[in-house]
């Protein structure tokens, strides 16, 4: 009886969790243009959306600022977590606290800060500062990720390989990446989720010269958004949902592996 | 020895750029900005003045903090109020199954929040698919108004930052040992004293992690206000980007962020207080 209960909460939550994706991939299939009530299946907003440039443009910029700025803050967080580990200098305690306010501090004033500062220097906002706010919110994360898996190795490894003639860069790049693979991926991945999802930053850093899909929608809104909005949504979903799995699988594998399932 | 100096800058120099560009250099700004004055034409006259900050105990400012700070704390205490059976549900899975499950809960963030948010409109609104739904089966007979008012906000606030609690409470709970919920169980604790004395008490650093991560962007979090709330409700959010984006206040929004910061700050300390790890607010 316990279980049973168990389980109808579970599936209640997921269904309020996945009830308005639901609802949008649906609509997506929808003959009527209004997101109303369904009246029949169709492909075409598929098709229309093969012609929409703004929105083409929208998914470009959108899979662009996230690949770019996932990239660039996993390198830099990966090369800052060791460098953070490994040396102390005047000033570190500072570093380290400051790192954090990307993670507590409220979103909107990140967004704000950001804009006042590229207006300061003169920066025309475009997909040079929506990547650059994107990274700066970004690296902290990945900083912490790769910190956790940091602080369980072995810190005679660098010595020995050190003592038999391993160059710094060599320790760094054969033995240290290796090791730190499982908080790197994890960094990345939690970098690529942040960068899909903002919207607060993104508001304020993107300018009128890169649109991505959640300011596209949200412009949308007051005027109506056509089924083709919903086509491009579903194809994401399925798109990310796709990597969402691989990764899970091959986590599920070395779980496996490990014996630990 | 030069090449030991190079690695040394190698692995320091850009999170040293980093912190001091991106994220120092922005918030000081805004600190000096604060105290600037406007011109009213978008402009900021540099001189030094304190009436910003006066202006923010406004008794019209006030009571945007005043309702954020509510929507905010009401936020937060659904989502432990729905986290906390939905982790021990899952606690009780094989870990696999765990595992699996877990994942399921991040799918949706994949899926960008204002876009989730539409979605909610879709569902919500007068003409919307719960009502359509409702008003076919015959439940109701006039359409509910199930959005533009504070129930919209506050489903749009618990949805988005849900996942922010159950994670956190997730991974406190898997760190219980089951044989102390079995001995509670065997000494014959009743479920709620287990509740009280054994898995609150051991899953604290994961509620107060989650609260800090949900109450927090709950009170910035304009967009959700702005579609499900219909424009005539405002948080700090809204308020904040009005100045800037709107009213083109700069001094004035910056003051009102630099207050938000203070009281945030005073949220972190407390946590740190009670023991809270800062890479644990990180790993969600």
């Amino acid at each position: 009886m316990k279980k049973v209960l168990e389980n109808v909460y579970l599936v209640l939550i997921f269904i309020f969790l996945f009830l308005p994706i639901m609802v949008l991939v649906l609509f997506s299939f929808n003959t009527s243009s209004l997101n109303i009530v369904f009246e029949g299946f169709t492909t075409h907003w598929y098709l229309d959306l093969f012609q929409n440039r703004t929105l083409l443009e929208a998914l470009f910029n959108t899979l662009l600022v996230a690949g770019v700025s996932t990239i660039v803050s996993t390198i830099i967080g990966t090369i800052s977590a060791y460098g953070l580990h490994k040396y102390s200098f005047k000033g570190k305690n500072i570093v380290n606290e400051l790192l954090y306010i990307p993670v507590v501090i409220p979103e909107i004033v990140l967004g704000i800060a950001l804009l006042s500062v590229y207006t300061l220097l003169r920066l025309e906002l475009g997909l040079f500062t929506l990547i650059l706010a994107h990274i700066c919110f970004c690296i902290p994360f990945v900083i912490i990720s790769v910190r956790s898996v940091l602080e369980s190795i072995d810190p005679h490894i660098e010595e020995v390989a050190s003592d038999l003639g391993a160059s710094r860069f060599q320790i760094f790049a054969k033995i240290i990446i290796p090791m730190l693979m499982p908080g790197i991926l994890s960094g990345a991945q939690l970098a690529l989720t942040l960068s899909l999802d903002d919207v607060v930053i993104s508001y304020f850093t993107a300018g009128p010269g890169a649109n991505t899909l959640p300011l596209q929608v949200y412009s949308m809104i007051k005027t109506g958004i056509t089924p083709d909005v919903n086509a491009l949504i579903t194809i994401m979903l399925a798109f990310v949902f796709v990597i969402l799995m691989i990764s899970t699988v091959i986590q599920l594998r070395r779980l496996r592996k490990e014996g630990a399932v | 020895m030069k090449s030991k100096r190079f690695w040394k800058y190698f692995f320091l120099v850009p999170v040293i750029i980093y912190v001091l560009l991106l994220i120092a250099l922005p918030l000081l700004y805004i600190l000096l900005i604060s105290f600037f004055k406007s011109d009213y034409y978008g402009g900021m006259i540099s001189t030094f003045t304190i009436q910003n900050y006066i202006d923010v105990f406004d008794q019209v400012y006030i009571s945007v903090f005043l309702k954020s700070f509510l929507i905010a704390f009401i936020t937060t205490v659904f989502c432990v109020l729905i986290s906390y059976p939905f982790v021990l549900a899952i606690s009780h899975k094989k870990p696999r199954t765990q595992k699996i499950l877990m994942t399921l809960v991040m799918v949706p963030f994949l899926t960008n929040s204002l876009i989730r948010m539409y979605g909610w409109l879709v569902l919500l609104r007068k003409s919307g698919v719960i009502n359509q739904v409702l008003l076919g089966v015959g439940v109701i007979h006039e359409p509910l108004s199930l959005m533009y008012n504070m129930f919209g906000i506050l489903i749009g606030m618990v949805y988005t930052l849900l996942p922010f609690m159950i994670l956190p409470l997730y991974s406190s709970v898997s760190t219980i040992d089951p044989y102390l919920l079995e001995a509670a169980n065997d000494l014959g604790a009743s479920k709620i004293k287990t509740f009280f004395q054994i898995i609150l008490p051991q899953t604290l650093p994961g509620l107060f992690n989650g609260s800090l991560m949900v109450f927090t962007p709950a009170l910035g979090y304009f967009f959700i206000v702005d579609i499900l709330g219909g424009g005539k409700m405002m948080i700090l959010g809204n308020l904040i980007k009005n100045q800037f984006l709107t009213a083109r206040n700069w001094p004035f929004g910056a003051a009102i962020s630099i207050v938000l910061v203070l009281i945030t700050s005073l949220f972190i300390l407390i946590y740190r207080k009670l023991g809270g790890k800062m890479d644990d607010l990180g790993g969600a």
